[in-house]
């Protein structure tokens, strides 16, 4: 371990705001790329489904009015 | 080893495999690059010239070097889509390119943060810069055209001339620190020649970089995946997934 102390690990030598700033960055930049196609995939889940949906209960209607008639 | 690289090129084949990889992957990743990350944060020592700045070499470096191999294997997927017209070249091709750019983007502003208490500049028209700063217009004006185009075979094979014929840059990258006179340090890294650094900070940054690119591989597994449910959403192994994962979930369906 550098450093003996939590403040001197924020602090850094005096360069704290750019190394900080460097590794939280790089935290957004990877959580980034990890939930965007997993909300992805899941919004093509539920788009999907809600079109069968719609195409089961179409053809239900369907039906029914092929019935009354 | 034939067969298996042509199994591999049908959508339904490779997400199978994917998802038996994905767990393995994820694990892989997160045990390389969480303690290569504490390991550059906390127990790298100060350089004696430049001090803890040094540590952000650690994102840096890898980060630039995937914004360079990613572009590579991209366009290299796009070769083989434009000669062999392999679907899951082109999809393998249209997965990396947020990936690509998301990683050129974090090498330019990682530098500028460096470059300025380093440099005392947070940018210059330097050639290094410049052609990094072109490699993320490129990925952008992949994407960007990719989705400028309706018909999807059309665009594939837009984009991946335009992939190709990008990779010139990739040379003018590699060697600007050689050519011209550059603010930037030739490079750090070389697989014919010992490091100048001692192993106590060049070892971290081996990890480091293996981690980005075992992250890379992750998401785009992941990337991957779902793009081949959105193409391949009429067959019939899609439908049975989907209805699987709405039965499992059995979460309200939004517009219903």
């Amino acid at each position: 371990m550098q450093f003996d102390s939590f403040t001197e690990l924020l602090h850094m030598g005096g360069h704290g705001a750019f190394v900080w700033s460097v590794y939280l960055i790089t935290l957004a930049v990877v959580i980034g790329n990890v939930l965007i196609p997993l909300r992805q995939k899941k919004r093509f889940y539920l788009e999907q489904a809600a079109r069968s949906r719609r195409d089961q209960s179409g053809e239900s209607l369907k039906r029914d009015r092929l019935n009354e008639t | 080893m034939w067969q298996w690289i042509h199994k591999l090129g049908s959508p339904k084949i490779f997400f199978g495999m994917s998802e038996r990889w994905l767990p393995w992957l994820i694990g892989l990743t997160l045990l390389v690059l969480v303690p290569g990350t504490l390991w550059a944060l906390l127990f790298v020592p100060p350089d004696y010239q430049q001090g803890d700045t040094v540590r952000i070499m650690y994102m840096h470096v890898p980060a630039s070097i995937m914004s360079q191999s990613t572009y590579m294997i991209m366009a290299s997927a796009s070769a083989v889509f434009l000669i062999w017209r392999i679907k899951m070249a082109d999809i393998a091709a249209q997965c990396i390119a947020p990936i690509g750019a998301s990683f050129t983007f974090l090498a330019l502003v990682t530098g500028a943060i460096w470059g300025k208490p380093m440099w005392g500049t947070w940018w210059v028209w330097d050639a290094r810069l410049t052609s990094t700063l072109v490699q993320f217009f490129l990925f952008v004006g992949v994407i960007a055209l990719r989705s400028s185009m309706e018909n999807r075979d059309t665009a594939g094979r837009a984009v991946g001339i335009l992939a190709v014929v990008g990779l010139i840059n990739i040379p003018i990258i590699k060697w600007s620190v050689n050519w011209w006179n550059t603010l930037h340090q030739p490079a750090s890294f070389s697989l014919t020649e010992k490091p100048a650094m001692p192993i106590e900070m060049w070892l971290p940054l081996l990890v480091s970089v293996i981690g980005f690119y075992l992250f890379f591989v992750t998401v785009l597994m992941i990337r991957m995946q779902g793009e081949i449910l959105q193409r391949e959403s009429r067959a019939d192994w899609v439908r049975k997934r989907i209805i699987a994962a709405v039965t499992q979930n059995n979460q309200p369906v939004a517009g219903n």
